[in-house]
């Protein structure tokens, strides 16, 4: 093994980090104790034994793992080593970063730590995740990823960011309250009522048996508060920044360039207002588990509610030169498509191509050509009749799939043809 | 087949390559497979039944028509299918054309594959045959060849792997 020059000693990951991992464990688990612990219950002694040695032992193994985990830059590559009994060396080459997070849980800034979360391209990718090193350090750390990712030398000073959005907390909350999320929950509420009217025991039934429901509901608005609270997006030397959170926040870099497609979804009940929410699509394998990680929503809300306006200044940054005239498809198409048909369209130049589509909210897609994977033609028994085909763009992102549907199907062959040569051109340079 | 490609995909319909004939062989053999399969479970449970003596004989030679017209009208469905795989190497790209019920052709750039797999199950080794099977950064560009003899798969890997190579572009 060759030792590249540059190799930086080995850092610790900071000493309270099983402290913090546990802790949402025992916060849990306090919360739960706290019922039978209360004085006049008749708590057997052994009970409380058992507890405190489970709680050792959470504390003892956090500790152990926290011994045996240790990294370092090796040249282009993030290198993790940590198991005790099974050694596990992970290398992360950092040219595939595809997005950089600082995530800090309440606990972890309540002691001003912070963790790193990389998030990688490729097929058999996974997550980085060094949790947790001081907030500070945890800065300085991104910074040089992202330079060594962008092969540049880290910079010493910060360049002035350029300050593009930031979201009014009014707005948010009034977001989240008029969303169809918030309808299900007023039926749920409306039913409940209804069947509290007419029989009050079959009320309380479904009251003690729905509370997994209600825990789920209040999560997921608390996320979505979370996640869009004091939202500010930023264009820095190296990438574009997202900083958002109430309790716990999220600082998310995506270096430039590395944003698959673009959506912006207008749901119906923000018509009136003419609210739209904006999402940028990366590469990588949807990863699940982890501690609220925000990356558990498949995509990264670049502006969770904003007016048009601000979306298409966001656009403009993202994606330069996405402005494209659409044409819709041929009338015939109405017979395939019957909710959908009036969204229906799409257009390009040589750089993006936009396809609208949606039933209920209307749903924009943007692709950049350099990103597209793959192109399929797709003709079904039904569009086969009416002379119709469907043009899939496959990108490698996780959740936009932009398909141009139901056009007519000679024009779909050509523009297959036209596609194809224009991302080949968009590829090379 | 409607998927005649358009004038910026056009080429001679001869250039086209198709799977080897011995897929549709193949495809047969588990068609009658799974026909016979069925017919012995008819047969052994109309045999049970005969034996605690409730003899009816309508309601297998019903099963057993059904099978058979089934395996028929299975074999000729899969038969279409076989006959409309067929892809073509251009200069940048691949095309992959496949499907009767629901026609696809897909493009897939050479500079795009990040790996290829030669795929071979125990009934397709028996016949000679192997899959290769194209992956992109994109799950959903799902491009496959099935029944290429040996040699036609290990030319296209080792093609495929080249020009990828060659081409490669970053995500």
């Amino acid at each position: 093994v060759v030792e590249r020059a540059e190799v930086a000693p080995w850092h610790r990951l900071h000493p309270l980090s099983p402290v913090i991992r546990a802790g949402r464990v025992f916060i849990g688990a306090v919360i739960v104790f706290a019922g039978t612990l209360t004085p006049g219950s008749n708590e057997s002694r052994s009970g409380v034994v058992t507890r405190i040695v489970i709680g050792v032992l959470v504390i003892g193994f956090g500790a152990i793992s926290w011994l045996v985990t240790r990294w370092r830059i090796e040249g282009n590559d993030l290198r993790i080593e940590t198991g005790l009994i099974r050694r596990n060396s992970l290398r992360f080459p950092l040219a595939q970063i595809q997005a950089i997070d600082v995530v800090r849980p309440v606990l972890a800034r309540v002691f001003g730590l912070a963790e790193l979360r990389l998030r990688m391209g490729g097929a058999t990718a996974g997550h980085a995740r060094l949790a947790y090193l001081n907030a500070g350090e945890a800065d300085a750390v991104r910074a040089q990823l992202l330079a060594l990712s962008q092969g540049t030398a880290p910079r010493a000073d910060q360049p002035p960011e350029n300050l593009l959005l930031s979201l009014p907390t009014g707005r948010l909350v009034a977001s989240i309250v008029i969303g169809s999320p918030m309808v299900t929950f007023l039926v749920l509420v409306a039913g409940f009522g209804t069947a509290a009217l007419l029989s009050p025991k079959a009320a309380i039934a479904i009251l003690s048996s729905s509370g997994a429901i209600a825990i789920g509901m209040v999560t997921f608005f608390w996320r979505r508060l979370n996640g869009g609270y004091h939202l500010t997006v930023a264009e820095a030397h190296d990438g574009l920044r997202l900083r958002s959170g109430l309790l716990d926040t999220t600082a998310e870099t995506i270096p430039s360039g590395r944003v698959q497609a673009v959506r912006m979804v207008e749901p119906l009940l923000w018509r009136p207002f003419g609210w739209c929410r904006l999402e940028v699509d990366v590469a990588g394998r949807q990863h699940r588990g982890g501690e609220n990680s925000p990356e558990r929503q498949q995509l990264r809300d670049v502006l969770p509610v904003g007016t048009h306006e601000e979306a298409q200044r966001l656009l403009d940054r993202i994606l330069p030169g996405a402005a494209v005239a659409r044409t819709r498809p041929p009338a015939r198409a109405r017979w395939k498509a019957p909710l959908r048909y009036h969204y229906l369209s799409w257009g390009h130049n040589e750089r993006c191509a936009v396809t609208t589509t949606g039933r209920v909210a209307r749903v924009t897609s943007w692709v950049p050509l350099t990103k597209v994977q793959s192109l399929r033609l797709v003709q079904g028994p039904v569009q086969r009749r009416l002379r119709l085909a469907t043009i899939y763009l496959d990108t490698a992102g996780r959740a936009v799939h932009a398909a141009i549907r139901d056009r007519d199907a000679a024009e779909a062959r050509a523009q297959l043809g036209e596609l194809t040569t224009l991302s080949r051109a968009a590829r090379r340079t | 087949v409607a998927t005649d490609p358009e004038p910026a995909l056009t080429q001679p319909a001869e250039a086209w390559l198709h799977p080897s004939p011995r897929l549709g062989t193949m495809r047969r053999v588990e068609i009658v497979a799974a026909s016979v399969v069925a017919a012995i479970a008819v047969l052994g449970v109309a045999g049970l039944a005969a034996l605690a003596g409730a003899a009816n004989f309508t309601v297998p030679a019903l099963l057993l028509a059904v099978i058979a017209l089934a395996g028929f009208l299975g074999d000729r469905f899969a038969q279409r299918r076989v006959r409309a795989w067929a892809y073509l190497e251009r200069e940048d790209d691949l095309l992959v054309r496949r499907g009767v019920m629901i026609s696809r052709l897909s493009v897939i750039p050479y500079g795009r594959m990040q790996f290829i797999d030669v795929i071979a199950g125990p009934i397709e080794r028996a016949f000679g045959l192997a899959t290769v099977r194209m992956h992109t950064a994109a799950a959903s560009s799902d491009a496959r060849i099935p029944g290429l003899p040996h040699e036609e798969a290990a030319r296209l890997r080792d093609l495929l792997a080249r020009l990828g190579e060659a081409r490669a572009a970053g995500l």
